[in-house]
């Protein structure tokens, strides 16, 4: 800190080069786009024109009870998906890094490009290939029950209120987990040997070494990966809706934020869309998005700074 | 490196996990671009089973390579892909460094300002953004899906970066200042050659969404010469929903090119992660 | 400002040019459509014929996947870069859009009064003083059954509830086939080929649906609940694990042959002839005793519109016209069997099945989809809350009254009729 009282620096104008062509894109084709549209969460159309009524629309959305059931539904289950992810997708993604990156491990470029295989997959073809295996007609799933002697376990699970979001919550695990297996897996390559080397002398390794040295050192990459998985599971929408539709079925059980919005903003069949609720319903996903994020930066971030080298 | 860490129990747990993770991983790959070589009794009636001569039939990829230009559009998607990719990774990365390199007023809050757009979907600023196109004529180019995918990308790839460049010791950018090296000699010699793996795995994170987009080129670019790859199979599959036997093919000529590229690049991509840990 | 300046430098090489090459130049006009399925229709029949009558004018058949197609369109109209023609959706979708002004009146288009007020009706404003789209076709409801299977267990096609249930439960006993193909996974089948298919019957058609507008019924009255429980009924009929079926599922399942009767619309008709391989028949839905009066869907569906900015309303006027004429009834309703043309002009239909379906029309009462007039203007949407419901009722997780209570709890929460 002290080092800034520096006295008169020139003006440095690199900093603005640096900033400017990222802040000038992102600014126009971005910023004011959305900004555009949230705005409009404040007015209301009414006879074609579009009148202020200041926080009605969140009025509405919280105090009747046809947007608000849906609301909480929407975000029940998004926290839903969020917690599989961060119990299923973290873990695993940890775990076959760390298995990647033990040293002279064979194929270890083979499973590496493999494990990322289904990140680089579209929605389309994810949403379509996991319908097809899980589907009761198609019959894959319960081929692969019955071969190992599991077939009474197979339900429609795509079909059914109490499984489906959490069976797509794994599709996504599964289509995702590449994201923090190469994030930690770069991580765990860039501690220094110095480190291992001196952990070795001490007689610390295996599974002690992993949990005492490693994971300490790969914390900060574990934080950024959560709140990528946490903005992204707040903002997801195409896996559901290619998956199950826009009415997310069956009985809104697998309606998310996402989809949610989207009925909201754009209409669905005969629902008209009404951009200023579909604007607040956004407004809102937005905070909560941002409520994450602060906490992350403000609280987990600065405490993580500890542990570097 | 260490001996004492590599012991057999050890060594054959570990590939046993990482095949079998491997093996959930690729299934449901393989088995779309088997069935898409069986014909349509031979899908419905045992879809484990490999091709045999008695299910094997093409019909499925003539359908598809009949109905539309996929070359072409596998090009758009590669262009728009690359460009979009190549101004997301410059800009970022000066952004990113001149957020994690200077202690300026208003630091925190640019930065706080540059991530806002990962926390709403772009999508919502459609109407907004098409206004824009229509008003500067950019409707049905390849340049305004590159702009949106560069703004897109951009907010994603500062806040991974400025992470990342915060690890880059200080020592090295004092000495090079003390050698006399302009700001900008610092950030492009020194500081992008050490960023490099951080530098691939945003690429890799930036390009996906961008080749696997479909609303933006419906909406900004879907004339015929326009058109993505991405959005040529899902016309494609809203045309034959029920003939399994295009749909899986379209879906195998979908994934193939992304697979070669991503084998291609992955390559690089482990370079890249290899070089920065040796140093 | 890179914009500002590409702009500048677009709209100069533009205006060069147009002025250059006016006279040449043949008029383009782009159509709107959800409709891919039709695409090859489109390019190799119906645009050469326009085409050929009407030098000087280029269509081009730009269809979007009928997900996105209402999003998608939406944007593009409000940023101005939408095609000139606009394929509508009945009732409230379209009246929106020409509410907003984007679509152009077409009240005095020459060949409106080839089509009778009720085909009239579903691109009218409420008053019936402004139409905005010229009708293209409607579907009807009904089930299309494999008659070769019938055959086999020796069937008799079904004509009252009590038969139809008789049958089933044949189809069921035998074993060979999955009685009925119908999934409750996509929803929107367990509501349009269940509850708007068989529904009639009971409402009574346009009676009970004209009630329910002035509010003299509700949808928990006997009348609207007992399709329901018919509906609870097809459980059992259903093939396994119909809870994760999707339309695309039933549709194979029906014209691999492996299931016996299909609640279908006639849209179907295209698609099963060249996918199945054995010989089809269809029948209405089945009246509650033998001698009752028959009422069908017989829904206005689609339509055309002329976005109200497009720069060459004349020559797409031009084209609707055309649309509304005797001679693209005849080749649309012969192209696209089961989309029946709602032109005045008696078209000569050469499909077998599809005049079958056309000839209920005769002897049976006709009618549109309960949900589509009106009702489903404000939030909850009573169409989407059709969809889940009558999806849950097929799955059993609420009983028919339990759903036709949050329908009409929802309707009530908005809709006030005028009494």
């Amino acid at each position: 800190m002290a080092a800034q009282t520096r006295p008169k620096r020139p003006i440095r104008w690199h900093i603005g080069v640096f900033l400017a062509p990222a802040v000038l894109v992102y600014t126009a084709i971005m910023i004011l786009p959305l900004a555009g549209t949230l705005q409009l969460s404040l007015f209301r159309n009414i006879e074609q024109h579009q009148v202020f009524v200041g926080f009605d629309n969140f009025r509405t959305l919280f105090g009747d009870p046809n947007w608000s059931v849906n609301f909480w539904n929407a975000l029940r289950n998004n926290v839903w998906f969020f917690i599989i992810h961060m119990l299923v997708q973290n873990p695993i993604g940890v775990l076959l890094a760390a298995l990647l990156s033990s040293p002279r491990l064979r194929f270890a470029a083979f499973y590496r490009t493999a494990i990322f295989v289904p990140t680089i997959l579209s929605f389309v073809i994810v949403g379509f290939a996991w319908k097809l295996i899980l589907s009761p007609i198609w019959g894959v799933a319960p081929h692969l029950l019955d071969f190992v002697g599991l077939k009474s376990l197979f339900t429609p699970w795509l079909g059914k209120e109490q499984y489906a979001l959490t069976a797509l919550s794994l599709v996504s695990v599964w289509q995702f987990i590449g994201i923090p297996m190469m994030l930690i897996y770069a991580a765990l390559l860039s501690i220094p040997d110095e480190v291992i080397e001196a952990a070795e002398c001490d007689g610390v390794t295996g599974m002690a070494q992993f949990w005492k040295i490693k994971l300490p050192l790969i914390l900060p990459s574990i934080g950024i990966i959560s709140i990528l998985t946490f903005v992204g599971n707040f903002n997801a929408f195409d896996l559901i809706y290619t998956a199950q539709g826009a009415l997310a079925g069956p009985n809104y059980s697998t309606d998310i934020l996402g989809t949610f919005l989207y009925r909201a903003f754009f209409g669905f069949q005969l629902q008209v869309g009404d951009p200023n609720m579909g604007a607040a319903i956004a407004t809102m996903m937005f905070l909560i998005i941002l409520a994450g994020v602060c906490v992350y930066l403000f609280l987990v971030q600065t405490r993580l700074r500890r542990y570097q080298f | 490196m260490s001996l004492a860490t590599r012991s057999l129990p050890r060594t054959i747990g570990a590939h046993a996990v990482l095949l079998t993770y491997t093996a959930i991983a690729l299934f449901p790959v393989i088995l779309v671009i088997m069935n898409s070589f069986k014909s349509r009794a031979g899908i419905f009636g045992a879809p484990l089973t490999p091709p045999t001569p008695k299910t094997f039939d093409l019909i499925g990829y003539t359908t598809v390579i009949g109905q539309g230009d996929f070359l072409h559009y596998f090009q758009n998607s590669l262009v728009v892909t690359v460009a979009s990719l190549f101004f997301v990774l410059l800009f970022g990365a000066m952004a990113a460094f001149a957020l994690s390199e200077y202690r300026f007023r208003g630091n925190t809050m640019m930065g706080l300002y540059l991530a806002l757009g990962i926390m709403i979907p772009i999508r919502l600023g459609t109407v907004a953004i098409l206004q824009l196109m229509v008003a500067s004529g950019l409707v049905n180019t390849l340049t305004a899906l590159i702009l949106v995918y560069t703004a897109q990308g951009l907010p994603l790839a500062i806040f991974i970066l400025s992470e990342f460049m915060k690890q880059v010791s200080d020592d090295l950018k004092n000495a090079g200042r003390i050698d006399g090296l302009s700001e900008y000699t610092i950030f492009f010699r020194l500081v992008l050659p050490l960023v490099r793996p951080s530098m691939a795995t945003v690429a890799v994170f930036t390009m996906i969404p961008i080749w696997n987009d479909l609303w933006f080129p419906l909406i900004l670019a879907p004339s015929e010469e326009t058109k993505t790859v991405t959005l040529g199979a899902q016309l494609f599959l809203g045309q034959f929903v029920t003939n399994w036997n295009a749909i899986l093919a379209a879906l195998s000529l979908a994934i193939l090119p992304v697979l070669i590229l991503y084998v291609i690049f992955s390559r690089q991509l482990i370079r890249g992660i290899t070089s920065g840990a040796v140093k | 400002m890179t914009t500002k300046l590409l702009t500048a430098l677009l709209l100069g090489t533009s205006i060069l040019g147009t002025t250059g090459m006016a006279l040449a130049e043949d008029v383009t006009l782009n159509i709107e459509s959800w409709r891919g399925d039709d695409l090859t229709i489109w390019k190799d029949k119906l645009i050469p014929a326009f085409e050929a009558k009407n030098p000087g004018i280029k269509v081009v058949f730009a269809p979007s996947a009928p997900t996105e197609y209402d999003a998608a369109l939406g944007a593009k109209l409000s940023a101005g870069s939408a095609g000139d023609l606009i394929t509508c959706r009945p009732f409230d979708k379209s009246l929106e859009l020409f509410k907003k002004g984007n679509l152009a009146d077409l009240s005095t288009l020459p060949g409106m009064e080839n089509f009778s007020p009720v085909a009239k009706a579903a691109w009218q404003t409420d008053d019936g003083k402004s139409s905005f789209c010229v009708p293209m076709a409607s579907v009807i409801h009904g089930f299309i059954y494999n008659k070769d299977a019938f055959d086999k267990l020796g069937l008799k096609v079904p004509t009252t509830n009590e038969e139809f249930y008789a049958v089933l439960d044949k189809i069921k006993a035998d074993g060979t086939y999955i009685p009925m193909a119908m999934g409750t996974k996509d929803l929107w089948e367990a509501a349009t080929m269940g509850y708007q298919n068989i529904g009639p019957n009971y409402w009574k058609g346009e009676e009970g649906r004209q009630a329910l507008i002035k509010g003299e019924q509700k949808l928990t009255d006997a009348d609207w609940v007992e399709p329901y429980r018919e509906l609870a009924k097809w459980k059992p009929y259903l093939g396994d694990g119909f809870e994760a079926q999707t339309y695309p599922d039933s549709q194979n399942l029906f014209t691999l042959g492996r299931a016996a009767i299909y609640p279908a619309g006639s849209w179907e008709i295209g698609l099963f002839n060249t996918q199945a391989q054995f010989k089809m028949g269809a029948f209405p839905p089945p009246v509650q005793k033998a001698g009752d009066t028959c009422y069908i869907s017989d829904h206005t569906d689609i339509g055309m519109g002329l976005n109200a900015a497009s720069k060459h309303p004349e020559e797409a006027k031009k084209f609707l016209a055309w649309v509304a004429s005797p001679d693209f009834a005849t080749i649309y309703a012969n192209a696209l069997p089961g989309f029946f043309s709602l032109n005045s002009t008696p078209v000569k239909m050469e499909d077998p099945l599809a005049q079958e379906f056309v000839s209920w029309r005769g002897k049976c009462k006709s009618t549109i989809r309960s949900t589509y007039q009106i009702l489903s203007r404000g939030t909850p949407n009573l169409e989407n809350e059709t969809w889940v419901e009558s999806a849950n009722v097929i799955n059993g997780t609420d009983t028919p009254e339990a759903a036709a209570k949050k329908l009409q709890d929802g309707l009530d929460s908005w809709y006030k009729p005028a009494k």
